[in-house]
């Protein structure tokens, strides 16, 4: 330990927050290290999750004093390769647990997403530390309820808004391409640096190679029985966001070698036959475990993430086959625009997406969770099932962070692995 | 080969003693605040080769009596068709929740669709109404057979159900006509359940809100068909516990080991 004094500079509230540590210490054991026959390269994982609000934050509290950049986000559309070209850093923040509702609602209305209670929770209850030592966060427009909030979180913390748009068309490329570029001013004037072809470069292929890491991940996945867990791989999805890029891919691609070796041998963390389950639909952000858990602990297996925590962040790659910024930029854009979001309208790659997941990884169920009050995905459940409940049997989950549900939840679970058999 | 079934439901705890694949025995008794030594005394006299649990409560009577267990789901599917072979839609209204089963022909459930946490359209919904009107649960049923207009309910939770009866009594409305607008809003709810699985005849009605007579006569005008309420409707959940066991192993002469049986569970 010995961060307190790294937390009292950041202004937590240290009671809260240790409370708030101690429980996600618990709730690990329980979820995490009790599972069996988990890869050994997990160890460095757990480490990351040991030191959630430690390690990392005091390195980009150092990362601060050599006066690089900060940005917080909360959403896979902030084309983080701009802010690594300057050298600065991105984090994805805290958003996955129910902290600080009561503050929250004060300037929310309750029946809103979890997800938005949640980083407004963290911020007024002042127990994260990620959120703190940003210099600014950077919002998007990928949900009425994120785009209405952020005007409010402007007030605590300088929340700069990204316009996505909501069609896949002509105009809204041109429009999301601009707002690229804007973004690329901002965060250029932010580090008072002009970004280069090379450093672009070097940006877009240090998050390819961490997507591609991801990427291998998932295929090793295909395999009867599967080398590791859904919980395992969700956390791995979940730790991307904030961790050092280059140490976890790193790491990502040790544990892969690992799994290859368990591949080859037939070893999986569950027996063979083990029933298959793709969980698709909105993000789990940490320790949002819930569901993972409750399908993992009654007998199946995940094998695929079809969430903006999984799939959805990793599937498409920046091209780096351009020799100008605004090349550069331009291909950023277009990566970006092939994110199959459901604030898109209509969403149609989402429902191909999803079919191709079920029959490369010999999927037997899927599972569609929706956060409660999360109008595009909770609406566009109906497209999707459409898509798959011919291929193989489907659960419609709806849900938020609180645990008063885990037993009907986990009713419904079993009855639907029941149908599997 | 004895087997006894027990479902724990919100409200009631059910059991049934099935000898050799025949039902013999069923008890109903409330759950109370202490479901585990109305367990034990509900046991207590019985002689059985084996003990299997369902309902919300299924796992306390495994870790504390060795029952083996399966989901209400299931259970309810098993002992419907003991009764009715034909069944190919479930509609279940028990204490707390509501569920519609769809079953293929050979009778394995395809789909179900549970309500969500929230008590709406389930017996205790009709527990609330029916003391805001100052009846008992069964007297709700005779008041609403009693009128031939029902008063518009329109909210979905109990609570703000309850507060729309309370503000249709300060108005001066009928009992009867109040009682008839719960009951069709229960319908209405459960129709749409049922829709969500692809309704099939023949539709049975189980659960202990399946004795209520005015539901079951307004969604039969509503689904356009007769429901089948199996003589004895909260039991079908114990029954198909038993009969679970009972399908599998008859004939195999195999005793239950229940801890190895679910070797995965938490």
């Amino acid at each position: 330990m010995g961060y307190e004094s790294l937390w009292q500079k950041l202004g937590l509230d240290l009671e809260a927050h240790e409370g708030l540590l101690n429980g996600l210490g618990k709730v690990y054991e329980q979820v995490f290290l009790a599972q069996k026959n988990r890869p050994q390269a997990m160890e460095y994982f757990d480490q990351v999750v040991g030191s959630i609000h430690g390690a990392r934050v005091e390195e980009l509290f150092k990362a601060k004093e050599e006066s690089r950049l900060v940005v917080g986000t909360f959403c896979v559309f902030v084309p983080e390769e701009i802010v690594w070209a300057v050298n600065g850093i991105c984090v994805g923040l805290c958003a996955g647990a129910e902290v600080g509702f009561e503050q929250a609602e004060e300037l929310l209305p309750r029946n809103l997403c979890a997800l938005i209670k949640a980083f407004f929770g963290f911020k007024l209850a002042r127990v994260c530390p990620y959120v703190e030592i940003c210099d600014f966060l950077v919002g998007e427009t990928t949900c009425d309820g994120k785009k209405k909030a952020y005007e409010i979180f402007n007030s605590l913390k300088k929340t700069y808004v990204m316009h996505v748009p909501q069609k896949k068309d002509e105009e809204s490329l041109k429009l999301w391409l601009n707002e690229v570029r804007r973004f690329k001013e901002e965060i250029e004037r932010a580090s008072g640096r002009e970004i280069s072809v090379a450093e672009l470069k070097e940006a877009i292929e240090l998050i390819n190679r961490r997507r591609e890491a991801l990427n291998r991940l998932n295929e090793l996945r295909r395999a009867d029985p599967p080398p590791i867990s859904g919980l395992d791989t969700l956390l791995i999805n979940q730790i991307a966001f904030y961790d050092d890029p280059v140490r976890f891919t790193t790491k990502v691609n040790e544990l892969c070698s690992e799994l290859e070796e368990r591949v080859k041998k037939g070893q999986g963390v569950c027996p063979k036959g083990t029933p298959r389950i793709i969980v698709s639909g909105c993000p789990m952000a940490i320790p949002n475990w819930k569901i993972p858990y409750i399908i993992e602990s009654a007998g199946a297996v995940i094998v695929g993430e079809e969430s903006c925590v999984g799939r959805r962040n990793t599937r498409n790659l920046v091209e780096v086959s351009s020799s100008t910024v605004d090349g550069l930029v331009e291909n950023i854009a277009n990566r970006y625009m092939g994110i199959d979001c459901a604030i898109f309208t209509p969403n149609v790659e989402r429902a191909e997406n999803l079919k191709e997941m079920v029959s490369e990884l010999s999927a037997q169920g899927v599972v569609h969770y929706s956060l409660k009050f999360c109008d595009p995905y909770t609406i566009e459940v109906h497209h999707m099932d459409n898509a798959v409940s011919s291929l193989v049997p489907t659960l419609r989950i709806e849900t938020d962070y609180s645990q008063e549900d885990m037993e009907q939840l986990r009713t419904r679970i079993e009855a639907f692995l029941e149908l599997l058999k | 080969m004895i087997i006894v079934g027990i479902d724990i439901g919100s409200r009631s705890i059910k059991s049934v003693v099935l000898k050799d694949g025949v039902l013999e025995a069923t008890t109903c008794i409330e759950t109370t605040y202490e479901p585990k030594e109305q367990i034990r005394q509900l046991l207590s006299g019985l002689q059985y080769d084996c003990l299997v649990a369902t309902g919300y409560g299924r796992y306390l009577v495994r870790d504390d009596f060795g029952a083996e267990v399966i989901t209400e789901i299931k259970a309810h599917a098993l002992g419907v068709r003991y009764f009715f072979p034909e069944a190919r839609t479930i509609l279940d209204i028990g204490g707390q929740d509501t569920k519609a089963i769809a079953l293929s022909p050979e009778g394995t459930v395809v789909r179900f669709e549970m309500n969500d946490r929230c008590a709406a359209g389930t017996g205790r919904f009709l527990e609330v109404m029916a003391r805001a009107l100052g009846v008992e649960i069964a007297g709700l049923a005779d008041l609403a057979l009693a009128s031939s207009e029902a008063a518009p309910i329109s909210s979905l939770c109990t609570v703000f159900a309850e507060s729309e009866v309370i503000g249709l009594i300060s108005r001066g409305q009928r009992r009867e006509i109040i009682a008839k607008g719960i009951i069709l809003s229960i319908a209405k709810r459960s129709t749409a359940l049922l829709k969500r699985v692809g309704l099939q005849a023949p539709v049975v009605f189980t659960g202990g809100v399946a004795l209520n007579k005015a539901l079951v006569e307004t969604l039969e005008r509503l689904l356009n068909l007769s429901l089948w309420v199996p003589r004895e409707p909260q039991i079908t959940g114990a029954l198909g516990a038993a009969l679970s066991v009972w399908n599998t192993r008859a004939g195999l002469g195999s005793r239950c080991s229940p801890r190895a049986a679910n070797p995965e569970e938490p």
